[in-house]
């Protein structure tokens, strides 16, 4: 058998690869998006990113009626996308094996929120798996396939960025496939009108009440039996550092967040001391157990926010008293270092829209993605940012309820969207605002590509997952179709054609739109060699640095009149992008000679 | 548990991630369990790049603790100065000379820190700092790439107990083919470099 190291995200791919997968789709999130990319490697698997997890969701669930088996993978708030298909699917069952993956973001890595999706396995009464390791991750992830089937259910499997980012040694195996199964027409069960959905929701309560009796005695529930006063529950990353943490304790480590293990749990708590759960984010196993009736400390002792880590639990557990403590003060990191926060990229066509859009005063309704970046200095740009999809709605609702129009003279609120997200959910709000007439401004990022999360295609790019030919749609064909009077096309980098389209939309007095083609640099290049700093010129007037490109830093050479340090290019990061040379007031900056291209 | 704790520092397009799996992967060879996990900005250039290496008969935690680091392996002054805290009273800090300003800087009083206060700093953690000219070397073997195998060559230089061959081969299996040689050179050199100090 081979063995090699994989992050939790391929070995989910792996897991369901080797459980015969046919159709797998997703919108890309992070910690989730490995997944999808490294299952459209596999042959004999149809691999695609979805407009967003809603679609995703249903077009696993409609392969997994057809009787193949099925996956959908998203970040755990793409399970709020999803959530509807969830719980429908909950109610149908499924043919074949529909499993779910959610990749919960503790900590934040790159969320806007750190909600426990546990939650949702309870919420909508389907099985939850959760693994700690890639192995578990491969393994489980095939277990779901098989419960998927036995008990006619979607699965769940619940990874947290810890476990879709780390990696450990998987042992791999082969892929098993299935004939197709057969799908029968069958109303009763996949028609969810009022009559049959009230016949399903008694099959579902009584599907639960067999799950639990299945995770009394399964393999993925497991008792580590060590010295008996101290008894810790424990499940997926937390698990890791609880074990390290506790080496003499015994352990009950659930593999099967939902449904949980009475009995289990009641033989585990009655030969234990004290009875202590580690779990990351919600007392979802804790409040459980206390519904028992059983004494158990969880939430006291470990915190309920962020990320655990191996020092988090181990602080804890010293200030609970359950270990000793070994008494020094934790060593700070340094003072005063430079920061280094993320920031769009040289040459971003992101920073044109909004430098332009700053010098208009307008109030900015942003959203999800690379142009999230343009609420940090220097820039500052963005009033609100909640989540996928919001700016266009809560534009609206800022603009009925006036705000638009505080800034000095009568403008728009602008709603800034990225293309992906545009498709993702931007087009119903739009729609609403193209009906109810309402007046806002929307300017769509079309960078052609979903940037924020690696660059993957998306309807308006027109690449698909796995290089079938797909189709571009125009993003302002789209808007003038759904009835937008004002839309506009303009390339982001020039200047005076964006300018005056953004003026012209803000005037109009109906919905505009204006769509701007920015670059994203991974995807496209500009034809000339890195900008240069004429230093003669240049009096260190700082404007060159408030468009924040990363390229541009303070030379060492002093201004003397000014006694400010110089700009300077630095050539391995410019891209000839020319933003700077627009800004510069006293043509200090020297464009680079064009590249020639060689074919 | 005796486990051997590493944490890899750099700037997003500097190798921080393969030089982290190459670390996982010569622990593998070994013979012992290995888990890597890594921390990175999102997909824009220029960011922090976090990787925790971690090997041992029975590895749990994918993540390195704050003080428990045997061996920091700084791709970048700053980056590598951001995560000293996290290095054991007398570890191991590998520190390469590249210097990669951020951008934050052009609007801020803060200065980048010269080499020394890094190693001043270093210093008060450990005395063992082995500061190496990783891009300038790279540079004189003609490729600039191999920077991070030149600091792998200097780490396996402090690390005795693991035969130099480990790292040889998962290097060569990890590296395009066409540049297996020079990278074998930029190892060898590091391998010298890191003798500068005892193990
Ligand atoms: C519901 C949901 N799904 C996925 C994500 C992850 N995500 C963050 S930004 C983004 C899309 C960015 O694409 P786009 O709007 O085209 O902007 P760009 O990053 O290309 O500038 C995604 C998918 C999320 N935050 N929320
Ligand atoms: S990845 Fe592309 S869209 Fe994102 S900041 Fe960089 S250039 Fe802009
Ligand atoms: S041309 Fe100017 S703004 Fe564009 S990448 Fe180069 S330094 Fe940055």
């Amino acid at each position: 058998m081979t063995k090699t190291l994989l992050s939790g995200n391929e070995a989910i791919a792996r897991g369901a690869w080797e459980a015969g997968v046919e159709i797998a789709a997703a919108y890309p999130g992070t910690p989730s998006t490995e997944i999808l990319q490294t299952l459209a490697t596999y042959d004999g698997v149809y691999a695609e990113w979805s407009a967003n997890e809603k679609v995703a969701l249903d077009v696993a669930i409609g392969a997994a009626y057809a009787g193949k088996r099925a996956l959908a993978a998203m970040k755990h708030v793409g399970l709020n996308v999803a959530s509807e298909s969830l719980f429908y699917s909950s109610y149908t069952g499924v043919n074949a094996g529909l499993v779910i993956i959610t990749a919960d973001d503790p900590g934040m890595h790159s969320s806007q929120n750190e909600q426990d999706n546990r939650n949702y396995a309870r919420f909508a009464k389907v099985p939850m798996l959760e693994p700690s390791n890639s192995q578990e991750a491969k393994d489980f992830t095939m277990l779901a396939f098989d419960l998927s089937e036995q008990f006619d259910t979607p699965v769940l499997v619940r990874s947290t960025t810890r476990v879709s980012h780390a990696k450990s040694v998987v042992a791999l195996g082969e892929r098993t496939t299935y004939p197709q199964r057969k799908y029968v027409k069958n109303p009763a069960k996949y028609v969810m009108v009022p009559s049959n959905a009230r016949g399903r929701h008694p099959v579902i309560e009584e599907r639960l009440e067999r799950l639990r009796e299945w995770a009394e005695t399964a393999e993925v529930n497991r008792i580590e039996w060590g010295d008996r006063k101290l008894g810790i529950v424990s499940a997926g990353a937390a698990y890791n550092y609880a074990r390290e943490v506790f080496p003499e304790a015994s352990f009950l480590k659930l593999g099967m967040a939902w449904p949980l293990p009475e009995r289990l749990i009641r033989e585990f708590a009655a030969a234990v001391d004290e009875l202590v759960v580690v779990e990351e984010l919600d007392p979802f196993i804790e409040n459980w157990i206390r519904a028992l009736g059983i004494p158990v400390r969880g939430k006291d002792i470990f915190p309920m926010v962020g990320e655990f880590t191996l020092g988090v639990v181990r602080e804890a557990a010293e200030r609970a008293g359950l270990l000793p403590s070994d008494g020094g003060a934790p060593v700070q990191p340094l003072a005063d270092l430079p920061s280094r926060p993320p920031v769009m990229c040289a040459g971003c066509g992101h920073r044109d829209v909004f430098w332009l859009l700053r010098k208009l005063k307008v109030v900015i309704n942003s959203d999800i993605g690379c142009y999230s970046l343009a609420v940090v200095p220097p820039l500052e740009a963005t009033d609100t940012i909640g989540c996928m999809g919001a700016s266009i709605g809560v534009a609206s609702g800022m603009a009925r309820a006036g705000l638009g129009t505080q800034r000095g003279r009568p403008r728009k609120n602008v709603a800034v969207i990225g293309d992906s997200t545009f498709f993702h959910s931007g087009i119903p709000a739009l729609a609403s605002a193209v009906y109810n007439q309402t007046p806002i401004t929307v300017v769509v990022l079309d960078n052609r590509n979903t940037g924020m999360t690696g660059h993957q295609g998306n309807p308006a790019s027109g690449d698909t997952l796995q290089g079938r030919p797909g189709k571009r749609i125009d993003i302002a064909a789209v808007a003038r179709a759904m009835g937008v009077e004002y839309v506009a096309a303009v390339e982001s980098r020039d200047w005076d054609a964006l300018e005056k389209a953004l003026r012209e939309a803000l005037d109009f007095p109906g919905p505009a739109v204006v769509v701007s083609h920015d670059i994203c640099v991974f995807r496209e290049h500009y034809t000339r060699e890195p900008y240069r700093i004429i230093e003669d010129a240049c009096n260190g007037c700082t404007l060159c640095f408030r468009i924040g490109c990363p390229a541009i830093l303070k030379s060492d050479v002093i201004d003397v009149d000014s006694g400010r340090p110089k700009a300077y290019i630095d050539p391995a990061q410019c891209v000839g992008c020319g933003q700077c040379y627009d800004v510069c007031a006293r043509q200090a900056i020297e464009p680079g000679a064009p590249i020639e291209f060689q074919l | 548990m005796n486990i051997t704790n590493f944490l890899v520092t750099g700037v997003g397009g500097q190798g921080t991630l393969l030089a982290a799996d190459i670390i996982a992967e010569v622990g593998l060879a070994q013979g012992l369990e290995a888990k890597k996990s890594e921390v990175h900005g999102m997909a824009q250039r220029g960011g922090v790049v976090v990787s925790h290496v971690r090997w041992g008969e029975r590895v749990y935690s994918p993540l390195v603790s704050v003080g428990a680091v045997d061996y920091l392996i700084g791709q970048e002054i700053v980056e590598g100065m951001r995560f000293l805290h996290y290095l054991k009273p007398g570890g191991l800090l590998l520190l390469s000379s590249e210097t990669l300003p951020p951008p934050s800087l052009t609007l801020s009083k803060i200065k980048y820190p010269a080499p020394e206060e890094a190693l001043e700093a270093a210093r008060k953690v450990t005395d063992r700092v082995v500061f190496i000219a990783a891009p300038k070397l790279a540079e004189e073997l003609g490729n600039r790439r191999v920077a991070n195998t030149i600091l792998l060559g200097a780490l396996s230089a402090q690390m005795p107990e693991v035969d130099p061959k480990f790292w040889l081969d998962v290097i060569v299996r990890r590296v395009p083919q066409k540049a297996v040689e020079v990278n074998r050179e930029a190892f060898e050199l590091g391998r010298k470099m890191g003798q500068e100090i005892a193990p």
